[in-house]
C-alpha cells in the first residue's frame, strides 16, 4: 500500500480528530468535507475537532480468522463504538476478556500498533479501546 | 421505455474448480446462454460482465474484452463493459443491459458473470472480499468481512431476540435446496448440529454461517419483449429492477441491524413493478452470511422487521412454504463466485418461471424477485421477473 496514503490518515487515527459541521453542528469521524445532512451548504464550513475518545460498545464480535497481518492478535473483539459526541467508527477492544465484552460497554481510546501494512511492512498506528477504568485520565495517553 | 425479456441462460457448474481458468468459465456460460437463446453470435449488440477483482484474484483486468475475444466474439467489435459494485456486480451487470435494451439503445445484450477465486490462498481470497468494505477505516483496524456481519448479527440478537439456532436455520434450508440443484457447489444436507458445532470465524458466525469461495460463471441473453418470442417459448419478463447505495462503512449506518439499501431498493423495484412483496412467489437473496438471509427477508418486506428468525425456523422460506427463499442453495450451497452471484441468481429465477425447477420447483411460480448485495449493503440491487403468458 502506498505510503503517502499511510501519512496522510496519521491525525485522525492517532487523534481521534474529527469535523463539525458549521451549519448544523454535526459531528463526523473520520473528517468529512461535506456533511451528510447539510450537503452543499457545508462546503467550506467543515471544521476540525479533536473527540473525547470516550464511547460506548454498539455491537461487537470476536474475530477468529484473521488476515495474515493481524494473526498474531487473534482471537480479538473488533467492536463498532459510539463516541458520545455521537460520531461512530470501528477498533477492537483490548485489556478484556472476549468473554467479558457486552452491549453498552463504556469504553476508551488507547494508542497502539495495530499491524503491518503491505509488503513493505509499513507498522500502522491508530486507536484501539479498553473498558472505563479511571476518571480523569487523557484517553490519548492512558 | 419497451419491455425487456431473458430469452437464454447458462452457468458452470460452481465449485473449487481448480483445473479451470476464468476465460474457460466465462466461455462455458457465455455458450451456453447462447445456445438457450438460440440467437447466433452475429446478432448480440453488447456484452456487460459483472467482475468484482480479477485484478486481484488472478491479476487480469479488462475481463471483458477478453470473454468476447476468447468467445470467438472479436473480429464483431461488440461493446464490452465490465460493472464493479461489490458482490452485487452481476446484478448490476444485468440492470445495465436491461437498460439498454429499455432505452432502445441495444436490441440483443448478453450479461456474463464470473469470478475465479481459488487461485489465491484462503486468507488472501477474504482479504480480497473484505476490500469491498472500508479499507481506510474498517479493515485497517482488523475488521474482516465476516466480523462485520457478525457485528450486525449481535445487534441483531440484542433487539430482537435473534437465537444462534435461527441462524443456523438459514444454512440447513440452503443446503437442502442446494441438495436438489446439479450445479451447486454443496449438494449435501446438513444438519442444525453441523452448524452449531463447528469453528467459529467472527462470533456469533461460524464456518456453516459464511457462504464458501467458488469458481463459476453464469451467463444470459436478453432481448426487447416484443421480439422474446421468435427465440424462445418460454421467455421471463424482467420487469422492473432498483438499485440504492448506503455508507460504505457498517458503522455509519442508521441501523445496524437494517440494510436501508436494500429498502430503498426493493421499494423503488416494487414500485415501478406496481406490485408488492405479498406477490412474490420465489425469491434468490443475498445470504453471503446467515444473517444475510434473515435481514434480507426483513428488508424486503417479506417478513415484519425482527422476525426474520423466526420465519425461518418455522420454514416460512422453504421450498414451497409461504415464500420460497434460495431454492437455488443460495450463495451459502450453489457457491459464490462473487461476479456471477447476480446473474445465478436471475438464471435460478428464469428456471423457476419456466417451470424447469425439477426437484426443487416452485409450483405456479409467477413472480420472482433476486437481491444482491455490494459490501456489506453499501450497494443494493433488486430484480423482479414475471413469466410471460
Ligand atoms: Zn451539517
Amino acid at each position: 500500500m502506498a505510503t503517502p496514503r499511510f501519512w496522510r490518515e496519521i491525525p485522525s487515527r492517532y487523534n481521534l480528530i474529527g469535523t463539525k459541521c458549521g451549519s448544523c453542528g454535526t459531528l463526523d469521524f473520520p473528517p468529512r468535507a461535506v456533511c451528510p445532512k447539510c450537503g452543499r451548504k457545508s462546503v467550506g464550513k467543515m471544521m476540525k475537532q479533536k473527540l473525547s475518545g470516550i464511547g460506548t460498545i454498539i455491537s461487537y464480535t470476536i474475530v477468529y480468522d484473521a488476515p495474515s497481518s493481524f494473526d498474531l492478535l487473534k482471537p480479538y473483539v473488533l467492536a463498532v463504538i459510539e463516541l458520545k459526541e455521537g460520531a461512530r467508527l470501528t477498533s477492537q477492544i483490548i485489556n478484556v476478556e472476549p468473554g467479558d465484552v457486552k452491549i453498552g460497554m463504556r469504553v476508551e481510546a488507547v494508542f497502539r500498533k495495530l499491524g503491518q501494512e503491505g509488503e513493505a511492512g509499513i507498522l500502522q498506528y491508530g486507536y484501539k479501546f479498553k473498558p472505563v477504568t479511571g476518571q480523569g485520565k487523557s484517553p490519548a495517553t492512558a | 421505455m419497451r419491455g425487456v425479456a431473458i430469452i437464454g441462460v447458462g452457468e458452470t457448474q460452481f465449485g473449487e474448480l481448480w483445473d479451470r481458468s476464468f476465460r474457460d468459465l466465462g466461455i462455458e456460460a457465455g455458450l451456453k446462454a447462447i445456445e438457450d437463446a438460440h440467437i447466433r453470435a452475429e446478432d448480440i449488440d453488447a456484452l456487460y460482465i459483472g467482475n468484482m477483482s480479477a485484478g486481484k484474484f488472478i491479476e487480469q483486468e479488462h475481463v471483458s474484452a477478453i470473454v468476447a475475444d476468447y468467445a470467438g466474439l472479436a473480429d464483431s467489435h461488440l461493446p464490452t463493459t465490465r460493472v464493479e459494485g461489490g458482490g452485487a456486480c452481476g446484478a448490476l451487470a444485468l440492470l445495465q443491459a436491461y437498460a439498454a435494451i429499455a432505452s432502445g439503445l441495444h436490441d440483443i445484450v448478453v450479461v456474463g458473470g464470473a469470478e475465479k477465486m481459488t487461485d489465491v490462498g484462503e486468507v488472501k481470497a477474504a482479504e480480497i472480499l473484505s476490500a469491498t468494505a472500508d479499507q481506510e477505516w474498517e479493515t485497517v483496524f482488523g475488521a474482516t468481512f465476516p466480523a462485520l456481519y457478525a457485528i450486525m448479527a449481535r445487534r441483531h440478537m440484542y433487539e430482537y431476540g435473534t437465537t444462534r439456532e435461527q441462524l443456523a436455520a438459514v444454512a440447513v434450508k440452503n443446503h437442502r435446496h442446494g441438495a436438489l440443484n446439479p450445479v451447486a457447489q454443496y449438494q449435501k444436507e446438513i444438519t442444525m448440529e453441523m452448524v452449531l458445532n463447528a469453528g467459529m470465524v467472527a462470533d456469533p458466525l461460524g464456518v456453516f454461517d459464511c457462504a464458501p469461495l467458488s469458481d463459476g460463471a453464469a451467463a444470459i441473453v436478453m432481448c426487447s419483449l416484443d421480439r422474446a418470442r421468435k427465440f424462445c417459448e418460454t421467455p421471463v419478463e424482467l420487469i422492473a429492477s432498483g438499485q440504492a447505495s448506503d455508507t460504505i462503512a457498517l458503522h455509519d449506518r442508521r441501523d445496524l441491524t437494517t440494510m436501508d439499501a436494500t429498502v430503498v431498493a426493493g421499494k423503488r423495484a416494487f414500485h415501478r413493478a406496481g406490485l408488492t412483496p405479498a406477490d412474490v412467489d420465489v425469491a434468490e437473496v443475498h445470504d453471503n452470511f446467515t444473517i444475510s438471509e434473515i435481514m434480507a427477508i426483513e428488508d424486503l418486506r417479506f417478513v415484519k422487521k425482527g422476525q426474520g428468525g423466526p420465519a425461518t425456523e418455522d420454514g416460512e422460506t422453504a421450498l414451497n412454504s409461504k415464500i420460497s427463499v434460495n431454492t437455488s442453495g443460495g450463495l451459502k450451497a450453489r457457491g459464490q463466485p462473487v461476479g456471477a452471484t447476480g446473474v445465478a441468481q436471475a438464471i435460478e429465477i428464469v428456471r423457476q418461471l419456466r417451470g424447469e425447477g425439477g426437484k426443487r420447483q416452485v409450483t405456479d411460480a409467477e413472480v420472482g424477485l433476486t437481491h444482491t448485495l455490494g459490501g456489506t449493503g453499501a450497494t443494493a440491487v433488486v430484480h423482479i421477473f414475471r413469466r410471460v403468458r
